[in-house]
């Protein structure tokens, strides 16, 4: 696991950039070489701009103590179990409240009297800084993981609410007259229309709250926690170790990568027939 | 009008059992009733619209009946009506010897769209009345291929709708509205999107797929010409309130060949619809 981990900063960075762009930036386009290009330029002007300037690296690290302190990381037992930690509450908080979100999402799509009544709520909570209300999910749930986890399932809720909603409501109209035609029951409609139709619009959902998800879970560690990459981020600060704090954002980095890639590979598997969801996402 | 037996996919009697209206003597003129339907819409801060009014008319089983008029005349509301889709105001429509309600499982549409679903093949589309209504899917499956062969779809049987030409797609959106096997085929302006060419092409083939299959059909318009061409008759509407003006006889022989168009007696059915319109300041 830590190989493939180690090897990702150089290369995976940029790489985003390539992939949102997508179709339109297929081989033989020099974009492709510009972009590793400007990679490597940025780094070696904050390499040598910290040398000339003389920048004291609890300010600004250069690049290359930030490398050998995430290989440090990296090497240590303990520093795995931050990174567990901080995944743990990752997947659950994210799990927890996209799984809640499509289920209330088809609720309330489905029941018209419903949707009237909640969805006007839906937008409005949606406008609360939710990450404000961390300090209270740790007077409910104490220092451990379920505060976390609560924080992260909360940020993670209200993209993917609007979005089941949003891509429950988009069914196109003319194809569910074609099934209620041949006599198709609420439950087929919802089974063979509604939810494929939805699909760009639940990926679109899944990749923002892959994102928020990491950002929810730090949120919650820098709160009040003994453990994940949040807490030591502010460990680092306390160590005057800004090398460390750079490495663990490195790693936080990643996360959101890794999540986002994987929800694009499964959007591309299973919504295939649409753009819909990176227009959105974007 | 010569109606040969073909093979399993098209004959009525050899196909799978759907379409058990059990009526005898098929050619029974009261086989569909429409009576005096209306429809009249009550929009919530506006005038209510009277889309149809007093629509009344008999479709004989397996005739070919087309309905035109002008945009908005409620040529769709009144497919709907007879799909079941949509409740009429007033009045009612038989269809073999029982009120419509809601909609029935003896009943294939053709949208003005192909409607096909973008996450399914063409065969997985074409399969969907089976899924649907729960038949049999081995056997509807060998049935589906061979609709999708009657309309020179072989081999794209795996391929998504995105990856056909309109008309391509419309003609597999046939497929589906057959493949249960229905006693009435309603279709909703099915052309009115291709080019031209296109449009011809897929007439003919509409005529050849229905003189095979024996369906009832009711096809809606907004070209005279292509009412003329395909019908047995054409029911002409006036613009909003939709009402029925007239009922045209179109006496012309079967099978129907394009150059039909151009003899003297297509061009006066042709003009004889047309003059309604005219008077009425609504062209084609």
């Amino acid at each position: 696991m830590s190989t493939p981990v180690e090897r990702l900063p150089a290369g995976g960075a940029p790489a985003p950039v390539t992939r949102d762009r997508g179709r339109f930036s297929l081989r033989g386009k020099p974009e492709l070489a510009l972009i590793p290009l400007v990679f490597v330029v940025v780094v070696a002007a904050w390499e040598y701009g910290i040398r000339l300037f003389e920048v004291p690296a609890y300010i600004l690290p250069p690049p290359s103590d930030i490398m050998s302190s995430l290989v440090e990381q990296y090497q240590s037992p303990r520093y795995w179990t931050h990174i567990r930690v901080t995944g743990q509450e990752v997947l659950a908080g994210f799990a927890l409240g996209c799984a809640l979100a499509f289920l209330i999402g088809v609720a309330v799509a489905q029941v018209r009297l419903l949707e009237k009544t909640l969805y006007p709520y839906v937008v409005a909570f949606q406008t609360v800084p939710k990450i404000a209300l961390a300090p209270l999910f740790v007077i409910w749930f104490g220092f451990g993981l379920t505060s976390k986890v609560v924080m992260t399932a909360l940020v993670c809720f209200f993209p993917m609410i609007v979005n089941v909603i949003e891509g429950l409501r988009a069914a196109d109209q003319n194809q569910v007259d074609m099934l209620r035609s041949l006599g198709a029951s609420r439950v087929q409609i919802f089974r063979k229309v509604q939810v494929p139709g939805a699909l760009p619009f639940i990926f679109a959902g899944l990749d923002i709250g892959i994102v928020f998800a990491v950002i929810g879970a730090v949120v919650g560690e820098f709160v009040g926690a003994q453990a994940g990459l949040g807490y030591l981020l502010l460990q680092s600060i306390y160590d005057f170790d800004t090398a460390g704090l750079f490495g663990a954002l490195v790693t936080l980095s990643l996360m959101g990568l890794i999540g986002h890639f994987i929800v694009r590979f499964l959007q591309r598997r299973f919504a295939f027939w649409s753009d819909t969801a990176r227009l959105v996402a974007a | 009008m010569s109606r040969q037996t073909g093979p399993a996919v098209t004959g009525r009697s050899s196909s799978p059992g759907a379409s058990a209206t059990g009526a005898p003597g098929g050619a029974a003129a009261d086989w569909m009733v429409v009576e005096n339907l209306s429809k009249t819409y009550v929009p919530l801060r506006s005038q209510p619209v009277t889309a149809l009014e007093d629509i009344t008319f008999a479709v004989r089983q397996g005739e070919f009946v087309a309905i035109v008029g002008p945009s908005g005349c409620g040529k769709t509301t009144l497919l709907k009506i007879l799909a079941g889709l949509v409740r009429p105001t007033s009045g009612r429509v038989r269809l073999a010897g029982s009120d419509v309600v809601g909609p029935r499982r003896n009943i294939g549409m053709v949208f003005q769209q192909p409607t096909l679903l973008p996450w399914r093949t063409i065969a997985q589309n074409v399969m969907v009345p089976v899924e649907v209504q729960k038949l049999d899917k081995r056997r509807y499956r060998e049935r589906a291929s061979e609709l999708l062969a009657l309309v020179g779809l072989s081999g794209f049987e795996d391929k998504y709708p995105h990856e056909l030409s309109g008309g391509m797609q419309q003609r597999a959106g046939i497929c589906r509205a057959l493949v249960h096997d229905p006693d009435v085929l309603l279709m909703d302006e099915p052309f009115g999107a291709l080019d031209a060419m296109t449009r011809e092409y897929m007439n003919l083939e509409l005529l050849r797929i229905w003189s095979e299959a024996g369906k009832t059909v009711v096809f809606i318009t907004h070209s005279i010409s292509e009412a003329v061409f395909l019908a047995d008759r054409v029911l002409v509407m006036s613009p909003r309130p939709g009402r029925i003006v007239e009922i045209v006889d179109i006496d012309l022989p079967r099978p129907r060949e394009l150059g039909m168009m151009d003899t003297e007696r297509g061009g006066a059915l042709v003009a004889r619809i047309r003059r309604h319109f005219n008077a009425r300041g609504a062209t084609e």
